[in-house]
């Protein structure tokens, strides 16, 4: 072991990594082992259930469609906020934590208000008849909602940082500004693009209370794999609520992975510049 | 040469229409998704007047959910805020193996779903849980009672004292520390007089942080608190009752609460970010 050079080591460290067991990892442990108790055969049978399925189909789909809705509008907002200038501008950037800030149980009947038959919004929908509230559609605005902000504060920083020299050097080789945002700055925003819409996509994914709401959670139709964990749960059927509660935790790990591989490729690139 | 190439001179600048329709999308894009959802909150709130408003306040069950939430953050902030600190100095002043591992479970509570957090209290207290038959043994009440929606809530939060102060205390270093230490100062004094003052503003944002999602948590609360009115509701749980029962504006009474709470945060941050910045700013200089 390395020595440390300011005191109190052994007792911080001794310190964190009991409340670290206590809190996270024992009741992580926990679940993993009761999901493992199944048994292939119960665990396949949970997981290969049509109703589960369909939940499975709902969350992924969903959560993949509005991380893809957010990236587009996420860039061009961020884009916006650091490059120009106009009245405002301070409390539009302020704005933007507000969906990280806003109790989820909050965010969602407020949502669910809005897009209600008679809400400001979903008035509108009425009149052309789309239903927005209890529908799929309505999850996705949720979702939309929930991931937003991680797409935006994560490309915000990497536009602020962009060599202005770059884009200077293009143009005088005579690229077009379409040119060069496609060939040029859209390639250097992309490892940012690509960790802001994952961890916009693993807390769309897990989200419960903004959604719920909305959602109607009609099992086959509207039900989110969160919700249908809840409803095994006040059914008492444990295990298959961990069955699905350790799918959930290994799609949260993957994505964890994924946003660590190219945080690291991103940052040894970067650095051999 | 004509206009081609003065073009291509000011080619780093955006043109001016799209300059316009982009700040244009970009004030759309957030006043529908973001800004719509948080003042229909104050707007629902407030409509009866402020009578109504008030009367919401003088339920018994609505003052007892506003109660729970205050014990659950008098006791969930202190612990998180202890023991982030002392994450946040394991992993910024010492090295040792298995430190990523650390990290990463500091993290872990950020991606995994709140229902997560709460199933897997309920797996390991819950009546067939891993310690449930123990438990129930000694009359020790865990789910649905007090201490679970405790345990949740402190996953949940775990990591905003910890992932605030580590990259400030990284930015920072640790020379003045070093120095405090040659001129004999033992680690409590030199965490007590050079660490602290040198985080506060940061530590003091954390703990507003933390606060409020204390107080806002609804997902992990809602799997191990059971519901029960007078019992073991918290604000948002009972935001969600009294939603359910159609007491609409009540329900949004109680939430305007947590919003105003949410922006609060929200303006303490922006100072916050402003004082630490001047305080780097002087300390370099």
């Amino acid at each position: 072991m390395t020595r440390q050079t300011l005191p109190g080591f052994h007792l911080t460290l001794g310190l964190s990594v009991f409340y670290l067991s206590f809190i996270a990892l024992l009741p992580l442990l926990a679940l993993t082992f009761k999901a493992g108790e199944a048994g292939c055969k119960a665990l396949l049978e949970t997981l290969l259930d049509p109703r589960v399925l369909a939940a499975f189909r709902l969350s992924f789909g969903l959560s993949l469609l509005a991380t893809f809705f957010s990236l587009t509008l996420g860039l061009i907002t961020a884009w916006v906020l650091v490059r120009y200038d106009f009245p405002g501008k301070r409390w539009a950037d302020a704005v933007v934590d507000l969906p990280f800030a806003l109790p989820t149980a909050v965010a969602g009947i407020a949502l669910t208000s809005l897009y209600a038959p008679q809400g400001w919004f979903g008035r509108y929908f009425e009149m052309v008849g789309i239903k927005v509230a209890y529908t799929p559609l309505g999850i996705f605005i949720a979702l939309v909602f929930i991931s937003l902000p991680f797409v935006i504060r994560t490309v915000q920083p990497v536009i602020r940082e962009l060599p202005h020299e770059i884009e200077e050097a293009a143009a005088t080789l005579g690229s077009r500004r379409t040119q060069t945002f496609i060939r040029i700055i859209l390639p250097m925003l992309f490892p940012s693009l690509l960790i802001g819409g994952l961890m916009g996509f693993g807390r769309a994914l897990g989200e419960y209370g903004s959604v719920v709401f909305i959602a109607g959670n009609l099992p086959f139709k509207t039900e989110i794999i969160p919700l249908l964990i809840v409803t095994k749960l006040e059914q008492y059927d444990y295990t298959s609520a961990a069955v699905l509660g350790a799918a959930m935790l290994l799609a949260s790990f993957l994505i964890m992975l994924c946003i660590n591989f190219v945080q690291q490729r991103h940052a040894t690139f970067t650095f051999k510049n | 040469m004509g206009s081609k190439s003065y073009a291509h001179l000011s080619a780093t600048e955006d043109p001016t229409w799209l300059k316009f329709s982009l700040i244009g999308i970009t004030l759309c894009i957030l006043t529908i998704i973001v800004i719509a959802p948080t003042l229909l909150v104050f707007y629902e709130a407030l409509r009866n007047g402020f009578g109504p408003f008030l009367k919401t306040f003088a339920d018994p069950y609505t003052q007892h959910a506003i109660q729970m939430t205050f014990w659950v953050a008098l006791l969930a902030v202190p612990i998180n805020t202890a023991f982030g600190i002392c994450l946040a100095w394991t992993a910024t002043r010492y090295t040792f193996p298995g430190k990523k591992i650390l990290l990463a479970l500091i993290d872990l509570p950020i991606s995994v779903s709140p229902v997560i957090a709460g199933l897997i209290f309920v797996l390991l207290y819950g009546l067939h849980g891993w310690f449930g038959p123990w438990l129930m043994e000694h009359h020790i009440r865990i789910i649905f009672a007090f201490p679970g929606i405790l345990l949740a809530t402190l996953f949940v939060t775990l990591p905003y004292v910890a992932r605030t102060l580590i990259p400030l205390m990284q930015a920072q270093g640790q020379a003045e520390e070093e120095a405090a230490l040659t001129l004999g100062a033992n680690g409590w004094q030199i965490f007590w007089h050079i660490t602290l003052p040198k985080i506060r503003w940061g530590l003091l944002f954390a703990i507003i942080l933390c606060n409020a999602r204390t107080m806002g948590e609804f997902g992990a609360v809602s799997v191990v608190s059971g519901h029960i009115r007078g019992i073991t509701n918290t604000i948002p749980l009972h935001i969600e009752i009294l939603h359910h029962e159609y007491h609409t504006s009540s329900a949004f009474a109680l939430a305007s609460l947590l919003a105003a709470l949410a922006i609060a945060t929200l303006i303490v941050k922006s100072i916050a970010e402003t004082l630490s910045l001047r305080q780097q700013n002087s300390s370099s200089t």
